[in-house]
């Protein structure tokens, strides 16, 4: 272990700076994430995620999000355990209604103020699962929402970018 | 032995492809419950066609497949569960759904439907909806037994579930776990659904096996029109479910260490699956590989430059991987927490036939791959570890050892990439049926439809190698310590959205 601590800090061999292009985007949105965060929270907005029906695709790309390359935490955003310790719920998939109650209920627990992103395709209008017996619909069919970031599934590159998006508006 | 022989059956469905589908009446049905009961076969799958039930098993030695198709009578077919446990779920679930029910069962709780909605048995005779009643969870008596419910939403980025442990002390006495809840009705948005709708719905029954099902489905569909994808398209077919098996053991391996508070195989381990996803996007335009595979082939070929790219990434993992096993074999704190903790007894695996790394890890040397060795996987070369101690450690080590797998077979892939079309037209087809079988990074994935003469879905089943493999997670906590059950649960890493459908 003490091998591989040793060559993390010395070498930086693993943790390597993210290829060009996605570099050039994730700095750009590195600034404006960090200025906009400081001015509305203090460099700091909790995040908890609810999984309201997907298929874990929107959560493999949210996890993305914590790993070397993205690494969330340094624009001060985070995923926290609890919905009482959230600014923002992101929610993914169609919402079912075996989970409509347990979605509004985390609603209701998250205090003011708070922003509702609702993550990919099927939180938009419930997707391909659209029009099933056992699907709602969307997330803004359930709770109120503030921003959807589109895509099956977004991108980490995307999540970012939608975060931002809601900073500013929540400046605004 | 083929299983035929054991089983008293009356007429063959013709239209049925690869393998067989039989009609069995009281007599041949009673002898599959038996064939199960001791041992001699294997639960493959169990789904309700209303009116009739089908079952389909996996010889002894998984030398041969065979569907049994029962008509129930008014509504009911003789309970497999009440002989044969793992049967118990998928009974329920084909209660919620099509109305049928499993007569003599000893568990006739819903499943699926946890009553929420607008309709009851959406895949039989719907009627309105009742009104909910609670949950009868198992009752659990005994002085100083307290219990922790957990869910539907957890603390984590994860899939939403209930878990009820009932804990004495620190320790686990039982769990019982509730699903259901990401039920979004996915075989019914199959019924009269193009074949290009249908593989997008099989493509998102798990997201984290896209690949698998998109295979899975896509075989399904080829065998039943009878049409044979061309080389090329089954060695990228190959490519990306090795890619997706590389991504999410990577993703796994990292995970568990984190659930043991050892941070730095995480952080370590996201590297490495960030740079698989990124070079399966390089080559497939998208990171997960979304709706690549279709049936006839693949939707697109891979560039020269991808190839590289993808040739990087082995470069890169043969680096690296080989130094993170050694940390983790040498990390003694992190083996005070793998080894020997929920342990899954090879008899329980093999009753279950729990596939991947859950019954690898305790001696159960199935893997769809070899043992079906569908295109292309006849021409490669490849090994299927096993382990006998059944811990988490074990299923850590089965991941390991198939990551070292798929690097050769991705190599191989490349290697021998044949040149030439990546489609073949479907063209059309008279009403017939198929049965597609893949091994996703957790296990089988097993697909059976039929198709209408018009080319669309009349009815398909998909069935989760988690069906399987969440009731064992029940058995392996059973004696471990409440602060220990993350970590088995993500050694299990078991699907919710494609167990509940």
């Amino acid at each position: 272990m003490r091998r591989t601590l040793f060559e993390s800090i010395t070498h930086g061999a693993v943790t390597e700076a993210p290829p060009a292009p996605d570099k050039a985007a994730l700095d750009e949105l590195a600034r404006s994430v960090e200025r906009a965060a400081r001015v509305k929270l203090g460099r700091s907005l909790s995040i908890r995620e609810v999984d309201a029906g997907s298929c874990n695709g929107c959560e493999l790309e949210i996890h993305a999000l914590n790993n070397a390359f993205y690494d969330l935490e340094r624009f001060g955003l985070r995923f926290v355990a609890s919905p009482r310790h959230a600014d923002v719920l992101l929610v993914t998939g169609p919402v079912t209604k075996n989970m409509h109650e347990a979605l509004l209920r985390t609603y209701k627990a998250t205090p003011d103020p708070k922003w509702v992103v609702a993550v990919g395709a099927c939180a938009v209008d419930g997707g391909i699962f659209a029009g099933s017996y056992a699907v709602e619909g969307g997330v803004k069919d359930v709770i109120p929402v503030d921003l959807h970031i589109r895509g099956c599934p977004p991108s980490p590159t995307e999540l970012l970018k939608g975060l931002l998006a809601l900073l500013e508006r929540a400046n605004a | 032995m083929p299983l035929l022989d054991a089983i008293t059956h009356l007429d063959k469905i013709k239209q049925h492809r690869p393998w067989a589908r039989v009609l069995v009446a009281d007599e041949g049905w009673r002898q599959a419950i038996d064939l199960l009961a001791q041992g001699r076969a294997t639960l493959f799958a169990l789904w309700g066609d209303a009116p009739s039930v089908h079952m389909a098993l996996l010889g002894e030695l998984y030398d041969d497949v065979v569907v049994l198709t029962y008509n129930c009578k008014g509504g009911q077919y003789r309970s497999v569960g009440a002989k044969h446990p793992p049967a118990l779920r998928p009974e329920r679930a084909i209660r919620d759904l099509c109305g049928l029910d499993a007569a003599g069962t000893a568990d006739a709780r819903p499943w699926l439907d946890l009553g929420f909605w607008d309709v009851r048995h959406p895949l039989g005779k719907q009627t309105v909806a009742r009104k909910a009643v609670p949950y009868k969870f198992l009752p659990v008596e005994g002085e100083g037994l307290h219990q922790i419910p957990v869910g539907p939403v957890h603390a984590g980025i994860i899939e939403p579930g209930h878990f009820r442990f009932t804990a004495n002390g620190e320790h686990v006495v039982r769990l019982e776990q509730r699903l259901g809840w990401v039920h979004k009705g996915t075989e019914h948005l199959m019924e009269g659904a193009t074949l290009e709708q249908a593989a997008k719905l099989a493509g998102r029954t798990s997201g984290d096996s896209t690949v698998a099902y998109a295979f899975a489905f896509a075989q399904a569909v080829e065998s039943a029109m009878q049409v044979k994808p061309p080389a090329r398209a089954t060695y990228l077919r190959a490519l990306m479910a090795e890619l997706e098996r590389l991504a999410n053991h990577f993703g796994d391996i990292g995970a568990i260490c984190n659930d043991a508070s050892f941070t730095l195989m995480h952080a370590q381990c996201g590297i490495l699956r960030e740079r698989t996803l990124r070079a399966a996007e390089a080559c497939f335009g998208q990171r997960l590989m979304m709706d690549v595979i279709v049936p006839g082939g693949v939707a697109r070929d891979i560039t020269a430059e991808s190839i590289a790219q993808v040739n990087t990434l082995l470069i890169e993992v043969r680096q690296v991987f080989p130094r993170l096993i050694e940390l983790y074999d040498n990390t003694a704190s992190l083996q005070d927490r793998t080894v020997t903790t929920g342990i899954v007894k090879p008899d329980l695996v093999r009753q279950f036939g729990a596939g991947g790394y859950v019954g690898r890890a305790s001696g159960r040397a199935f893997d769809a791959r070899q043992v079906f060795a569908y295109a292309p996987y006849d021409k490669l070369s490849f090994d299927v570890p096993t382990l006998d101690a059944g811990d988490v450690n074990a299923r850590v080590w089965i991941r390991i050892r198939e990551v070292e797998q798929s690097l050769s077979l991705i190599e191989q892939i490349m290697g021998s990439l044949p040149k030439g079309a990546i489609i073949t037209a479907l063209g059309k087809s008279k009403a017939c049926e198929g049965l597609g079988i893949a091994e996703a990074f957790r296990g089988d994935v097993f697909v059976w439809l039929r198709l209408d003469g018009k080319a669309r879905v009349a009815r398909c089943h998909l069935r989760d190698a988690s069906w399987f493999q969440w009731p064992l997670l029940e058995a392996a906590i059973e004696g471990n310590i409440v602060a220990d059950f993350p970590l088995c649960n993500k050694s299990f890493n078991c699907s919710y959205s494609g167990h509940d459908l």
